[in-house]
């Protein structure tokens, strides 16, 4: 009881200044539903048991903590990678820093463009995917973002896209707290590539829908960070249909909290769904979960999960991952590893590495490490004269690989290896 | 009809297993009744009756006292829900909190006094309470040979202890095993410094429910440098209808001890369901080790969820002392309803806790158990196999938390944990919950068929044996190796159980 009034509390709080944009009134619908069910699950607190490794109340607070600036002097990420750019700052669609939204076998738009349309194809997705989501889990921040979203990109593949569509976040204003909520369909048989880069904001709440007709390809490469003291938190949701493919990866540097959710539901046959995601985190100020959640509704399906993390200096990581087969859902392919590479005493790593299974003829496992370094891999790398700085980043990048394998394009997976290795020889 | 018998079972799960469920899931041998004449407390929970099971345990006054502060503190609080279970709501008020033979109304001066009705009902439970040497809770205990094996049991009939068996001779060696009322009478002094310190009473739902009402128990203390010269044992058997059992075992092995302790339990089928709520604390002082052995039978209701126990049971082992050891061993293959995660808390330096559990759910039957490893202490070390079989339409989750404290420097965990499906109705879930604060530490948590030893695989492989025989091989071994560290008093049921194989499992 307690704990509901505490909940109703924050939630009044949060909401108390809270007007949605407005649109067509199929749009005004989807966004006053959103509020809806946030208001009858109620915003999270730490005493969830969703929530239960990650403190929330810097999320659902109505005034976003402050984020300084950073700048790490880098090339931008993906620079060398030919891909349609379209860049916001501090949650906002900056039209002249992007690229023409013009491209072979896409339809991209602005999301406020898309919702002040009386027909568009993104009603049929937009707050849909997420309510499917929210059951067994309630995500009240996820319905929040539904609710509250004032930009983000619509997309809709119709053939193969020739090259990826690149999201750069870009952060200027050190008391930003954007609201993005991006929406993908892809057709079936196409297939597309999707980028996401950037700091973002102070706080960033963002939403991603993404909806995988069968024989439909989905590829998913983002990293988070830069800012040291931004606070994000990310959902992914996905409708995976036959014979399609979905394939996300997160690479995470610094950020005081970050809390990434993937919400994945298998609805067709012989789909395969990855997600994998590696992180570096350094210093008691560095928070990062990864929450997963796949369901499996169809036969024959694959799915894997992969995360990696790394942590020093009293960094704390998180995972939370499920994997959930329905009845009826055969030949079910589960995977799931969460390991973590703790550098010294300080730092914690919590998991919570579960299975559901209602189907008897499937192959799930699920394994999760928790350790410092090898000791004799290091000792044989420095009896081969490699110093001790060196031989732990190459033990560490080299624990790291299995999570960026998972990459299936090399040119990208090169591009985030190469901003890894940076950042570890600058953090040692 | 049983469940199983039209169940289609996937390729790759061993006749045997699926026969070996099926033969522990058929007729409930344990099902009848005694006729005997009970007297009981007015049904419901409330303060008077607190004070009535006090009275009636002859207790001094600081014992009713807690018992009352637990009362009031039970009153406040909330049945959890966060198991995968799924039950009707259960009425406090109506349940009897305390039941016992009429014939008990005097305690007993010795086994010779005990009602004749209530020797016969633990020897046709394969307990006969005479100082011979036996083996509890074995059929054809006579065909292995004995050799001079001593068992101690306490037999806990509904509300109250019945006997206890080769107390003079444990005496000798300094051993105490008694009912828990008896202790709270004769030892005061040790009940009052250990009682409620491992569980406390505020420590979850059920555990403060057992705190205020619990009616009797067995109490063991095992004096410094003891090892307990014989197995000892509590026999459970609920027998009134409508009745609930809150027993508390309170086990305490002082420094360099050992003792071994097996726990048997089984019920009357009836179509109601009964409750069972008992807690179990035990302490380990420097260099002690325990033995905990539980076979749980309790009534599993029938193949349509009618009937049976709800089993909510708080069991934990404090590891106090440096080089302290603990081992659960479970195998649970009764009870409608199972909620129980036996514990360790490894608190002295270089202490050791194992967890080794074969959990099998048939029909409805629904079991949400794992355990506990909280790590303080430094190179402290740990280790958890369990085993979930799930048949019918029974859905058997394993529950685990593995801490690692900051201070806990250098310690090991190792989790293994699979579960076999036997149908397509039911279901196998894993919950793990795995707390990391220190970089010594190594915890590694599997759950998976494929990852058996690759040298053994290898030896195997290389005497010309396929992959899939060398496997089953190295696996029904693992399984076997779990089973063989149950007592020999458990050979028969354990016997049975090794017919399962873990083929086909998922993680």
């Amino acid at each position: 009881m307690v704990l509901a009034q505490l909940k109703a509390d924050i939630t009044a709080a949060r909401l108390a200044d809270v007007t949605l944009p407005q649109g067509a009134a199929w749009a005004n619908d989807a966004r006053a539903q959103a509020l809806a069910r946030v208001r009858q699950m109620g915003l999270p607190t730490k005493r969830d048991e969703y929530w239960k490794y990650t403190d929330p109340a810097s999320l659902t607070v109505a005034d976003a903590p402050q984020a300084a600036l950073f700048d790490a002097g880098q090339t931008p990420l993906f620079a060398d990678i030919d891909r349609l750019r379209i860049v916001f700052v501090d949650g906002v669609f900056d039209a002249e820093a992007s690229d023409d939204l013009a491209l072979e076998g896409v339809e991209i738009e602005r999301l406020s463009d898309a919702m002040s349309k009386d027909i568009h194809w993104v009603k049929d997705t937009y707050g849909v995917l997420e309510a499917r989501g929210q059951d067994p889990v309630h995500r009240p921040l996820a319905a929040l973002n539904t609710a509250m979203a004032t930009d983000g990109v619509v997309i809709r593949a119709t053939a193969k896209v020739a090259k990826p569509i690149s999201l750069v976040y870009l952060h200027n204003d050190v008391a930003s707290d954007a609201v993005l909520h991006n929406v993908v369909k892809v057709d079936a048989g196409a297939e597309v590539t999707l980028l996401e880069n950037g700091p973002a904001a102070a706080r960033f709440s963002k939403s991603l829908e993404v909806d995988v007709a069968d024989g439909g390809a989905f590829h998913h490469v983002r990293t988070q960070g830069r800012d040291h003291e931004r606070r994000a938190v990310t959902h992914c949701f996905a409708r995976i249909g036959a014979q399609s493919t979905f394939k996300s990866f997160t690479l995470t540097f610094n950020g005081v909290l970050t809390r990434n959710e993937c919400v994945l539901d298998i609805v067709g046959d012989e789909a395969t769904a990855h997600v994998a995601g590696a992180c570096v985190g350094d210093g008691k100020d560095f928070h990062h979960d990864d929450t997963v959640f796949i369901t499996h509704d169809a036969v024959n399906c694959e799915s894997r999960q992969v995360f990696k993390k790394v942590l020093r200096n009293g960094a704390t990581g998180v995972f939370q991952g499920k994997i959930l087969v329905k009845a009826g859902a055969q030949k079910t392919d589960g995977y799931q590893i969460s390991q973590s590479l703790l550098l010294d005493e300080d730092s914690q790593f919590l998991a919570k590495p579960e299975l559901e299974i209602y189907a008897d003829d499937v192959a799930c496992s699920h394994g999760s490490t928790s350790g410092a370094i090898d000791e004799d891999a290091l000792f044989y790398l420095r009896s081969r004269g490699v110093p001790v700085i060196e031989a732990t980043n190459l033990l560490t990048l080299s624990f790291l690989a299995e999570a960026l394998d998972e990459i299936a394009d090399d040119a990208l997976a090169e591009a985030l290896r190469d901003r890894l290795e940076g950042w570890l020889s600058r953090h040692s | 009809m049983n469940a199983m018998d039209t169940v289609e079972v996937k390729e790759g799960v061993d006749q045997e297993t699926v026969d070996a469920v099926k033969e522990l899931s058929g007729a409930y041998k344990y099902g009848w009744e005694t006729e005997i004449e009970m007297e009981y407390a007015p049904k419901g929970v409330n303060q008077d009756i607190v004070r009535l099971i006090s009275s009636k345990n002859k207790e001094p006054e600081w014992m009713t006292e807690w018992r009352m502060s637990a009362f009031e503190r039970w009153e406040k609080i909330e049945e959890p829900t966060w198991a995968m279970v799924d039950y009707p709501e259960i009425d406090f008020q109506d349940i009897y909190y305390y039941a016992r033979p009429k014939s008990m109304e005097e305690k007993p001066k010795s086994l010779d006094d005990v009602d004749p009705k209530l020797l016969a009902t633990y020897a046709k439970l394969g307990i006969p309470l005479k100082e011979q040497a036996i083996l509890a809770g074995v059929e054809g205990a006579e065909d292995i040979p004995a050799e001079g094996r001593k068992v101690a049991v306490d037999a806990v009939f509904d509300s109250v202890s019945v006997g206890t068996t080769f107390q003079k001779e444990l005496e000798k060696a300094g051993v105490i095993f008694c009912s828990i009322s008896e202790a709270i009478e004769k030892h005061p002094e040790l009940v009052k410094k250990y009682l409620g310190t491992v569980v406390p009473p505020s420590d979850n739902f059920y555990a403060t429910l057992n705190s205020a009402v619990f009616s009797d128990g067995s109490f063991v203390y095992v004096p410094p440098g003891v090892r307990c010269p014989m197995e000892l044992s509590t026999y459970f058997r609920i027998n009134a209808e409508n009745t609930g059992q809150f027993e508390r075992t309170l086990i305490i092995a002082d420094k360099g001890s050992y003792v071994s302790y097996l726990e048997g339990c089984t019920a009357p089928k009836r179509d109601t369901a009964q409750l069972h709520a008992a807690v179990v604390e035990i302490i380990i002082e420097e260099d002690a080790e325990v033995k905990y052995s539980t076979v749980q039978n309790w009534y599993p209701g029938d193949e349509n969820g009618v009937g049976g126990i709800y089993n909510f049971v708080t069991k934990r082992a404090d590891c106090r002392g440096d080089r302290s050891k603990v081992m659960w061993t479970q195998v649970e293959t009764g009870s409608a309803v199972t909620w129980k995660y036996p514990s360790c808390i490894l608190r002295g330096n270089d202490s050791q806790g194992e967890f080794y559990s074969i959990a099998i759910a048939n029909n409805m039957q629904q079991a949400d158990t794992g355990t506990k490893m909280v790590h303080l202490g430094k190179n402290t070390k740990s280790r958890i196999v369990s085993k979930g079989i799930s048949a019918g339409k029974a859905q058997n989750t394993y529950r685990g938390l593995v801490s690692m404290h900051p201070k806990a420097k250098d310690s090991r965990n190792y989790t293994q944990c699979d579960s076999l499906l036997i149908g397509d109705k039911c279901g196998a879930h894993t919950v793990p919950y795995i707390e990391v604060k220190n970089n010594s530490s190594r915890v590694e948590h599997e759950a998976t068929t494929s990852k058996v030893d690759d040298d053994q695989l290898f030896y195997c492989r290389s005497r010309g044996m396929d992959e899939e025989e060398a496997v089953a091989l190295v696996v029904n071994g693992f399984c076997k190796e779990v089973l063989q560290a149950l007592p020999m008093e458990f050979a028969m049921e354990a016997q049975a159980l090794v017919a399962i194989s873990l083929e086909g499992s998922v993680g």
